[in-house]
């Protein structure tokens, strides 16, 4: 069993777990194992939680005590490092935080834990979630387990190797402008950015305060609503947090998978986001994707986002702007790095620690929002961006009176190479030009994989609903996921390389 | 340059920022406790604080209900009206007793805007002062320098930080320019800070005590020549801690920007350090208009709508303005108007109330808070506020009106209570001040005396009533001043006819 049991689906795992069959232990000592065998070279986790073992063996006590558990009890999670954990460092992938133990848990970890899911450790990242490759990490970029030779995107390239390497059967990510569903793309997973306002920010180390969004990263879009029913709703300590019932997105998963069709489920592709710097192959396995939706009785029109042309451009300024304030508290007087000589005011001590503490991408980006806030460019810039924002949610409205949902590839082109796009930064910003208007009007939306790219690698689909209406995209989300593994033989993953020689049988499962 | 030559050449032009530190029970933006709420006054540092508090990576600001309410009756109290919707921002500045590098504060949108304050000068003059807005903020912490002499950044050799007072809640108070003040420029900053103070007390918001930073006041002066349309340079000072240096640091910098723009100098603008040992103030910060604090909403904090019932709701709980106030109280005291104004100018309203409402009769609260507390706070140069508790002074007055103590035997008990022996009744104790009752110890101390005086004793039986007073001296110097002098002449006069 143990051999295997790492393949298993999030929701498979669960069940084996419930039953019985596999005990937390044994599902946790098996993901530990393929972590030691294979984390060398994924470089997936920056630390391994040394207690997670005696977590699972307290669930299984639990368990055999006949306590009612919740349905995923004792299954293994991988959590970004930009969730505050106690008992486990907390970096955000910087320097500067470097070995920092939080004393309290972001909301979403410790809901995690109430529900009984042991911790595996923490996961990779750009610094400060600064990126879309992982290689802005402080501690070595991560690789991407389809081609070890390519990113596994980012900022949360950490979460979806690892659940892509079947080190994880669930992680959780975070998404500012594509973080979660760029990843998912180029790693064949599926991940969702919740509508903003579903899950609870506290606890989550601060990108962009308007556009951060914390999500589920998982290898089936029934895992990401398993995961979303544990970790979203209100939150008192966060205030940007909705005050609403959501329904349950495992049911509306689990109806979407079993329709078997999509008659009366009206698809808008968007224009801007289907040509212009999309590559071939992406747009080929996107053609296909529309022409199976259809043949399975969607309604396909075409619905135009004209603002999206401005999107990169006023998210590379509210971005900067929110994240050189939220930085600003990485200063070494309470926590974190020190750089320090004797004889140093304080103020010499702080531009020290954040000259050695921060990269070079964290450090250009706290100097654009700190430039795009300064007093006579802020109409210019920030406030500009902000009012195409508003032109962008307004074209969102539009098009969703045509459309229930809206589809685009994720990213526009398969994983590129490590060290690519490394000396040019504008490239790397313009690769989130799908992600980012989701963000920008803070409507939820999912990538999920839809074929292989000419190079082998995988090509993600982006699914993006209206406000609030998470549930429609596990809904549409679990349909088509199930028609693409009925074309394919199995999910996008299960043709994953093995990494090692020991498992090549294992991609027949 | 002497104050009335300053005013005959210059036309000052006052400005005041006003703190008011709210006593919630948590902060502005966290459950952590509030140390200007009562229950947590004495905290050590540090122990008061929570990741908000001290901006750990991840925290979130949540606001404060009780916060808004109390910013709303302030607001409402100032004659302001109350924003259908207003905002948060960010002021964004690095120093290490602003634990997240940016201050949440308000700034295009505060929830209160267009009020006005009425006070009332010493001669019955009433003066109306405009006020621009009143802004809810969050505290910093506090910064103590080590080593140097001065007590000042400058100079010293480290410091240490206190984050328990980082996120206190506090309430912002801008007036608008202030203009024909003249002579009475200094009067009017002191009056005006005493009626913020009383409105604030008597909202309940604040313990308003200066001393302890509850209310805090930022003094701007300028001054323009005589005919002149423009404003001059202003200065900002600081650290003015009582009313009496309120006054005081006006009139002071009147006078110093007077000598400077008469030799022909410019004023810098910058802020001044109020200094209460020498009377005067020395630069500090240069400020000026310029100065970036990169503001922006606060994407935490989603904009604050207060409900019109609400604002109703609260606007029909305000207590009556200080004016009307004072009128009242003046009436159901019945002081006359000489013991009244004696009272208003040396700023002791509140504390006479506080004593009567802790359950003396008016004229005892007057009597100990004009008489000896104000005698004690001017040799030591303090507020009489800062030496003792309005219900210490009712707990003391108590004690004599039950007769356990004698009028010299209270002021030596107020005296261990200034000292910070404890509550009257505990130094009563502690010192064995209490009167003797003991009638036995009495009588024989009586007999005593009148035996050794026997000179004296025949002239009491001769009807010499008044030679009574040797024999009852003798007694209370054997008691140690501790009996009640009325008492011991009762006795001397039976045991004499005996």
């Amino acid at each position: 069993m143990t051999a295997d049991i790492t393949r298993l689906a999030g929701h498979e795992l669960a069940a084996l777990l419930v039953s019985g069959e596999v005990s937390s232990v044994e599902a946790t000592q098996a993901h530990l194992d393929r972590i030691a065998e294979v984390d060398g070279d994924v470089h997936a986790f920056l630390h391994v939680n040394e207690a997670a073992l005696e977590q699972a063996r307290a669930i299984d006590e639990r368990r055999a005590a006949g306590e009612e558990l919740h349905e995923l009890a004792g299954a293994p999670v991988a959590i970004k490092d930009v969730l505050c954990t106690v008992g486990m460092p907390s970096t955000a992938g910087s320097r500067i935080l470097e070995g920092w133990i939080p004393p309290y848990d972001a909301t979403v970890v410790a809901r995690l834990k109430q529900a009984g899911l042991v911790a595996l450790g923490k996961t990779n990242m750009d610094e400060f979630a600064m990126g879309s490759s992982t290689e802005h990490s402080a501690y070595g970029p991560t690789r991407n387990p389809w081609d070890l030779e390519r990113i596994p995107g980012g900022s949360g390239g950490g979460s979806a190797a690892a659940v892509a390497a079947f080190e994880a059967p669930f992680a959780l990510g975070s998404d500012t402008g594509g973080s979660i569903r760029q990843p998912a793309a180029v790693t064949g997973t599926v991940g969702m950015k919740p509508t903003y306002g579903g899950v609870s920010r506290y606890g989550a180390i601060a990108l962009a305060s308007s556009l951060d969004q914390v999500g589920p990263v998982t290898r089936t879009v029934l895992d990401s609503a398993l995961i979303h029913d544990v970790i979203g709703g209100h939150d008192p300590l966060d205030s940007t947090s909705l005050e609403r019932e959501w329904p349950s997105f495992a049911a509306a998963a689990r109806e979407g998978a079993s329709r078997g069709d999509l008659a009366g489920l009206r698809v808008g592709v968007v224009k801007e986001l289907d040509s212009e710097g999309i590559a071939a192959d992406v747009q080929a396995r996107f053609q296909e994707t529309v022409r199976v939706l259809t043949d399975a009785g969607a309604e396909v029109v075409e619905v135009s986002c004209p603002s999206f042309a401005y999107s990169v451009a006023a998210y590379y300024l509210i971005l900067p702007a929110e994240a050189s304030s939220n930085l600003a508290r990485f200063d070494s007087v309470r926590f974190g790095l020190r750089v320090e000589q004797a004889g140093q005011t304080v103020e010499d001590v702080m531009a020290a620690t954040r000259e050695a503490g921060f990269g070079a991408e964290v450090k250009r980006r706290i100097i654009l929002g700190t430039y795009a806030l300064s007093a006579g460019y802020y109409d210019a810039y920030y406030g500009s961006a902000q009012k195409v924002r508003t032109l962008i949610q307004r074209d969102f409205d539009a098009a969703f009176e045509q459309a229930d949902i809206l589809i685009s590839p994720a990213a526009p082109t398969t994983a590129f190479k490590l060290g690519e796009k490394l000396d040019d930064p504008l490239a790397m910003y313009v690769n989130d030009i799908t992600t980012i208007p989701a963000n920008l009007a803070g409507i939820p939306g999912m990538g999920l994989p839809m074929g292989l790219g000419d190079d082998g690698l995988p090509v993600g689909l982006q699914l993006l609903a209206p406000m609030f209406e998470d549930e429609r995209l596990y809904r549409a989300g679990a349909a088509i996921e199930a028609l693409l593994a009925e074309r394919w033989g199995g999910i996008l993953t299960t043709k994953a390389p093995a990494l090692t020689g020991r498992e090549q049988d294992g991609a027949g499962r | 340059m002497d104050f009335d030559e300053a005013l005959e050449r210059f036309e000052p032009v006052l400005g005041f920022e006003v703190h008011v530190e709210l006593g919630t029970r948590t902060k502005m933006f966290s459950a952590a406790p509030n140390p200007a709420h009562p229950d947590f006054h004495d905290a050590e540092p540090n122990t008061l604080v929570d990741p908000l508090s001290l901006g750990l990576p991840g925290s979130l600001p949540v606001v404060n209900a009780e916060a808004v309410r109390y910013s709303i009756s302030l607001g409402l109290a100032l004659g302001c009206e109350i924003a259908q919707s207003c905002r948060f921002a960010r002021k964004n500045y690095f120093y290490p007793d602003t634990p997240k590098n940016y201050q949440i504060s308000q700034y295009d949108e505060p929830i209160a805007f267009e009020g006005a304050v009425e006070i009332e000068l010493a001669d019955g003059r009433q003066v109306s002062i405009p006020i621009e807005r009143a802004h809810m903020e969050e505290d910093a912490g506090k910064l103590t320098h080590v080593g140097g002499s001065t007590g000042r950044i400058q100079g010293a050799e480290y410091s240490l930080v206190d984050y328990n007072r980082a996120g206190v809640p506090l309430v912002e108070i801008v007036t608008k320019p202030i203009f024909g003040a003249e002579h009475d420029a200094p009067e009017i900053a002191k009056r005006y800070v005493a009626a913020i103070r009383d409105i604030v007390l008597s909202l309940g918001i604040s313990e308003a005590r200066m001393e302890r930073g509850n209310l805090r006041c930022d003094a701007n002066v300028s001054l323009r020549p005589r005919g002149q349309e423009a404003l001059g340079t202003r200065t900002e000072t600081k650290n003015v801690n009582s009313l009496r240096s309120v006054e005081r640091a006006v009139r002071y910098e009147i006078q110093r920007q007077a000598a400077i723009l008469a030799a022909g100098g410019t004023i810098v603008q910058e802020t001044r350090h109020w200094h209460e040992d020498t009377g005067a103030t020395s630069p500090g910060r240069p400020k000026s208009d310029a100065d970036d604090y990169r503001y922006f909403p606060e994407p935490d904090l989603l904009p604050l709508a207060p409900s019109r019932e609400l604002v109703e709701e609260l606007r029909s709980q305000l207590p009556e303005q200080p004016v009307a106030h004072r009128r009242r109280l003046k009436a159901e005291w019945g002081f006359t108007d000489l013991e009244f104004q004696d009272v208003v100018n040396g700023d002791m309203l509140h504390l006479v109330e506080a004593t009567v409402v802790a359950g003396a009769t008016p004229q005892a609260a007057r009597k100990w808070w004009t008489g000896e507390i104000a005698r004690l706070a001017n040799e030591q140069g303090v507020e009489a506020s800062s030496l003792v508790e309005p219900e210490h002074v009712a707990q003391l007055q108590a004690l004599v009106d039950e007769g356990a103590l004698t009028d010299r035997l209270a002021r030596q008990v107020l005296e261990g209570v200034i000292a910070g022996e404890g509550a009257p009744a505990e130094v009563v104790e502690a010192r064995g001040l209490k009167v003797v009752t003991d009638e036995s110890a009495l009588v024989a101390a009586v007999d005593e005396a009148l035996a050794s005086q026997p000179d004296v004793l025949q002239k009491i039986r001769d009807g010499k009533v008044q030679a009574a007073g040797a024999v009852i001296g003798a007694v209370m110097k054997a008691m140690r001043g501790q009996a009640d002098a009325a008492r011991v002449r009762e006795i001397v006069l039976q045991r004499a006819m005996d």
